[in-house]
């Protein structure tokens, strides 16, 4: 397809531009006129939240990089020196680390999302797939960052972390030393991980392209889980869900400037302002928050070899959810049953990250195996069945029937339904 | 698309098979070429020379008292050295081999002649922390060794593991007696 491109834009430089390089064309036809179902509730917002989410994470990571030492015996004091004496450094710091947890909170609403009504099912496997390669990354990047500041669980949690790989038969151990580029947690293993820190979000970028080609490739769900019909089942993207993304940023950034100026260390743990000592382990080292539930299934597993393949196989499961989830409906908002084991899960979920955060004792390690059963269950066993067994309430024509009956959509013909609304 | 084009424009008969052969080679070329790339880019990251390098370390044993411990750094790994009381040896040389998880004999963790001494990688066996049990106020565990307070492993006087998720018992370092109350470790 060589050949200059035929532009339709007026302004001539843009024109002259868009002839040799139809950047305009392109972002006019994916993010201005693009199709968008006109049903999207809030629950749409995440994706774009998580976008706006990333460029924040290299912003502030590469002001802080700027300021920060990435020894063993310079971190701890960089990282102090760029909250106390840098200009600004405190509102780069905070940012960054509480940063890293609303990105993980928006990702897991943004992958529920996903899981409620039912995006991962045919055609959109590939782009809920290439999402759980975005969150291994996401999952890699936020480690290695924890590890910078050098404060003990900075220290302790590498230092776990990477021994899981020296469960992997044979080869373990030498992998183990592969990473750390010695005998232990180090000097070396700090430099490689700041330059692989600021490597990764980079690579995250590339990834998130490939998962917004494959999202304007089949087009997006929606909260029915039937796919368009005709023109009147859509909107152009601009402006109308540009706007409802604004609106969700605001409540977004509201959350966030809270964390930032009010509690910025409410997310994280006192012990990270010691700094790293290899000879005194803490007495109950914790990883960040959003890692409990995955730590909590680690140490279900009284075996080693056992727990880091069940941890490892919690996210491996997500992978292969498409083929999993036998039903072809689409949204629980038509699947009684389902949508009940969703809240379910949730809990389960949220109850393996609280015993996740408790010392491993008692009850906590016996809650902790029931909810990773259940984890498990849920995947390998429920979703495989209950497709075959459970009835799933009858389909809406189209996307415009249930809105214009029902009420309730943002359409510009939402004025000739407003009367009905009150039925 | 080779097997469909029979021959040449020379009139020689195409060979399929010779094609296919080439590709193979050109193909197993270039992942051999590129592999041999990349292997100084990841054995970069193996530990350096002067990392090796550091490998010895002299500790005199005479300031430690009998039942104490002490921590030791020897290629930036904590050193467990302890000074074991006569009772402590012999409930340490009567355990029963089938009660071990990882089994060993005393005997054979200390040197001949100077069994009151036990010297142990003080890295947990299970994810890496550095067990309890030096310090007086530290919790020893139930059979009065070493306690892990990461995912609670006990090992007894001997270093070996007696309550998981530990796999193994503490290893051994490399050391030797220069003097009777001075030792090499590396
Ligand atoms: C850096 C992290 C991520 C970014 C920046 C990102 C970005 C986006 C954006 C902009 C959309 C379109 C807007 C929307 O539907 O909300 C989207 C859709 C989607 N994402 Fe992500 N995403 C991320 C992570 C993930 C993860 C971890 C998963 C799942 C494991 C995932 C699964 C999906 C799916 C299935 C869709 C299609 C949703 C639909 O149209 O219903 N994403 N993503
Ligand atoms: S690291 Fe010691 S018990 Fe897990």
């Amino acid at each position: 397809m060589v050949g200059l491109h035929k532009s339709e834009f007026q302004n001539p430089v843009i024109n002259w531009i868009d002839t040799r390089l139809p950047l305009f064309t392109m972002m006019t036809k994916e993010y201005g006129v693009f199709p968008t179902p006109k049903n999207f509730n809030y629950f749409w917002n995440f994706g774009a939240l998580a976008m706006i989410n990333l460029m924040i994470m290299i912003a502030t990571g590469i002001f802080l990089a700027m300021n920060y030492n990435a020894s063993t015996a310079g971190a701890f004091d960089s990282v102090e020196r760029i909250v106390r004496d840098v200009n600004y450094g405190w509102l780069l710091r905070y940012v960054h680390m509480n940063g890293a947890s609303m990105f993980f909170i928006v990702v897991y609403i943004h992958m529920f999302r996903g899981m409620y009504y039912g995006s991962y099912k045919k055609p959109r496997e590939l782009l809920w797939m290439i999402g759980v390669v975005i969150l291994l990354l996401m999952m890699a990047t936020a480690f290695m960052g924890y590890v910078l500041p050098w404060g003990q669980m900075s220290y302790w949690g590498a230092t776990v972390i990477t021994n899981l790989f020296s469960a992997i038969p044979v080869v373990g151990e030498y992998i183990v030393t592969l990473l750390w580029g010695g005998f232990s947690v180090d000097n070396p293993t700090l430099n490689r991980f700041f330059s692989l820190h600021y490597l990764m979000p980079f690579v995250i970028t590339g990834v998130v392209f490939l998962h917004v080609v494959a999202l304007h490739i089949t087009g997006s769900n929606n909260p029915l889980g039937i796919e368009p019909k005709s023109e009147q089942d859509t909107l152009p993207f601009h402006p109308y869900y540009t706007i409802k993304d604004s609106v969700g940023m605001c409540v977004y950034l509201l959350v966030f400037a809270v964390l930032v100026f009010f509690v910025p260390d409410y997310l994280g743990h006192s012990d990270n302002y010691i700094q790293a000592n290899p000879l005194v382990t803490p007495t109950h080292i914790v990883p960040e928050w959003y890692f409990l539930p995955f730590y909590a299934i680690l140490r279900s597993v009284p075996s080693k070899l056992g727990g880091v393949l069940m941890m490892f196989g919690a996210i491996a499961v997500l992978f292969v959810l498409p083929w999993l989830d036998t039903s072809p409906v689409r949204s629980a908002k038509f699947r009684p049953i389902y949508r009940q084991l969703m809240y379910v899960f949730v809990v389960d979920v949220v109850v393996l990250g609280y015993v996740g955060g408790k010392p491993p004792s008692g009850m906590n390690v016996v809650i902790g195996q029931v909810c990773t059963a259940y984890y498990f269950l849920h995947f390998l066993v429920i979703l495989p069945i209950l497709g075959k067994m459970e009835k799933p309430l009858p389909l809406p024509e189209s996307i415009s029937n249930p809105v214009l009956t029902m009420g309730g959509g943002p359409l510009p013909g939402a004025a000739l339904a407003k009367p009905m609304e009150k039925i | 698309m080779s097997a469909t084009a029979p021959t040449l424009p020379d009139g020689h008969a195409q060979d399929p098979g010779k094609r296919d052969f080439l590709k193979l080679v050109a193909g197993f070329s270039a992942v051999i070429g590129v592999g041999a790339l990349a292997w100084p880019l990841i054995d970069s990251m193996n530990p350096s020379g002067d990392v090796l390098a550091l490998s010895s370390v002299e500790f005199d044993l005479a300031p430690v008292a009998e039942g104490q411990g002490v921590t030791i750094v020897w290629r930036g790994k904590p050193i467990f050295v302890r000074h074991r009381t006569a009772a402590e040896i012999k409930t340490a040389e009567s355990v029963k081999l089938s009660d071990l998880g990882d089994p060993a004999k005393d005997a054979d963790r200390v040197k001949a002649g100077h069994s009151q001494w036990i010297v142990l990688v003080g890295i947990c066996t299970h994810l890496g922390c550095v067990p309890l049990g030096n310090k007086p106020t530290d919790p020893r565990g139930d059979f009065g060794g070493w306690f892990c307070p990461c995912h609670g492993s006990q090992y007894d006087v001997s270093g070996r593991m007696r309550h998981g998720p530990a796999p193994a018992n503490l290893p051994v370092p490399p050391y030797a007696f220069m003097t009777d109350s001075r030792i090499k470790i590396g």
